[in-house]
């Protein structure tokens, strides 16, 4: 915000310096002896000017508050950080996040659920231990609470309050704070798990440029690409988690922290990576939630119980069924861009 | 109607901390927590210049833009203020100010903030003029008693004014005026300066 205060305060400093200036050209004609020497005049002749736009540069001056960083009397990056968050990321990150649920909409009208085209055999095989589901679901329970608590601080103003109104609207901002501030050592800590756990069948394989250039079946009946433990979805999905998650604890501990990572300038930006990351993770997220539960029969199985059925394993992870002893019937069609060797044999 | 306006001239600023002072005591702000300050910049240097400074209650308040939970209103006099009912303590509004105004309490684990305080342009807040809650939350409301705010009255040098925008403005055009050459150092101008008499 450029105050109209100091916008006035400025021309009138630029309106004397002039003046002063063209006094000086007089005076240095006429005498030897110069004005500058004139105390009280440092602030007139020539720096005046200076001085202003420095300050407007945020020039750290002393003063005797405690807070030595209160020194500077404007910080002019607080406009560009409103402008940020108040504009492209509030409209792109609405965008982005109805976009992605009219989308899912749209690919489920088209799509429908995706089924399994054998019948269930009643045959269970092990796909996440307990140790690794507990974790999944610490991250998920914990994502969710920090996701919607940290929407509510940027769409609650304009969607929330106009329906509860202001008080009970404090309250429940209040109550997302508590949460988004105490809730984000488990998403940290599940973050760490996730790495331990699933790191090593995320890596890229023989299977995944086939699964990329048949777009995983997904637009497809009855195209089943093989995969190992994870298929290239999964494994960018996982990666955006990791790397996401990164960002978003480092940008979350600079805020939760103030100042102890840097200045208010680095907190400004720690924001903005902040938000710009959540809404994308979010937008991410929306898509996993989908294919997760309504968007593919048995998909939850694996994470609800630990166990998925041998028909399920076999169609969407057949390179890894076969790992687990079951027979896989091969279709050329599936896996004519498969490259020999590679991590997962 | 008047619109409420801070100025400091930077001239007559002696770096005194008078407006501070009177600032904490009329309102009785905690420990830690200081509405104004007072900033010197090229301390001990030729040119040094003073500023006290605080909430300018912005036009365009930048606090109220981005306050999650729209706790700010702005009075018909242009004073900016809020509600420390709604106030989450989420710093956004420091995050917007340009002049650091919103001064947060630390409250609650790791580096959560209480609720904000900041200058009321000696205004209170939303509850009623001059009530017990009112001064317990904010401080004094002296603008309701017809009075300006307590650091401006209190300036020793008149340096820091505060009151309606326009008369503000003729005081310092007239200050600004009448200092014309020699910056106010008073006999400089008659004894040194420019005499433009012919016989030189």
């Amino acid at each position: 915000m450029r105050s109209k205060l100091l916008t006035k305060l400025f021309f009138v400093f630029c309106a004397i310096l002039i003046g002063s200036t063209v006094l000086d050209v007089q005076t240095s004609s006429l005498h030897a002896q110069s004005v500058s020497t004139f105390p009280g005049d440092g602030g007139l002749k020539g720096s005046s000017a200076d001085i202003w736009r420095e300050i407007k540069q945020g020039k750290l001056g002393k003063t005797t508050s405690p807070d030595k960083s209160r020194g500077m009397l404007i910080q002019n990056q607080g406009e560009q950080w409103r402008n940020t968050r108040n504009n492209m990321v509030f409209t792109y990150g609405a965008i982005g996040i109805v976009g992605m649920i009219a989308a899912l909409i749209l690919f489920f009208l088209v799509r429908g659920q995706i089924k399994l085209d054998g019948e269930l055999s009643g045959r269970k095989v092990l796909r996440f231990k307990t140790i690794e589901r507990f974790n999944h679901w610490a991250m998920a329970g914990s994502f969710i609470l920090l996701g919607l608590s940290g929407l509510n601080m940027l769409y609650g103003r304009a969607v929330l309050v106009p329906i509860l109104g202001h008080e009970t609207f404090s309250l429940l901002a209040g109550g997302g704070k508590f949460i988004h501030n105490n809730l984000s050592w488990i998403f940290m800590l599940s973050l760490i798990g996730t790495i331990i756990f699933w790191t090593k069948d995320n890596v890229w394989d023989r299977f995944d440029l086939n699964w990329i250039l048949k777009a995983g079946g997904l637009f497809s009946v009855g195209v089943h690409p093989p995969s190992a433990k994870f298929n290239f979805g999964e494994k960018t999905m996982f990666w955006l988690v990791v790397i996401g998650g990164i960002a978003m604890s480092y940008t979350g501990l600079t805020l939760l922290f103030p100042y102890l990572f840097g200045t208010l300038e680095t907190m400004q930006l720690m924001q903005i990576i902040h938000a710009i990351m959540a809404l994308v993770m979010c937008i991410a997220i929306l898509g996993h939630i989908y294919i997760g539960t309504i968007g593919m029969q048995g998909a939850i199985d694996g994470m609800k119980t630990g166990y998925v059925d041998e028909t399920w394993a076999k169609e969407h992870h057949s390179a890894w069924a076969e790992t687990h002893g079951i027979k896989v019937d091969h279709n050329p069609k599936d896996e004519e861009h498969i490259t020999q060797g590679g991590v997962a044999e | 109607m008047a619109r409420m306006k801070f100025l400091c001239d930077t001239e007559r600023c002696t770096e005194c901390n008078g407006c501070v002072t009177a600032c904490k005591n009329e309102h009785e702000v905690p420990w830690g927590v200081n509405r104004r300050r007072v900033v010197t910049l090229n301390d001990g240097e030729p040119g040094e210049r003073s500023l006290s400074v605080s909430c300018m209650h912005c036009s365009d308040a930048p606090c109220m833009a981005v306050c999650p939970v729209d706790a700010f209103y702005q009075t018909g006099d242009g004073v900016v203020l809020h509600s420390k009912d709604i106030c989450i303590g989420c710093g956004y509004c420091l995050f917007a100010c340009p002049f650091g105004a919103p001064q947060f309490p630390q409250d609650g684990f790791f580096g959560s903030r209480g609720k904000m305080d900041k200058c009321t342009f000696c205004a209170g807040g939303p509850e009623e003029d001059g009530s017990t809650e009112e001064y317990k939350k904010y401080g004094g409301n002296r603008l309701a008693e017809g009075k300006l705010p307590m650091c401006a009255e209190m300036c020793s040098t008149k340096a820091l004014i505060a009151g309606d925008g326009d008369k503000v403005s003729d005081i310092y055009r007239t200050r600004a005026a009448e200092r014309g050459f020699g910056s106010g150092a008073w006999g400089w101008g008659t004894a040194y300066g420019l005499k433009n008499n012919k016989d030189s």
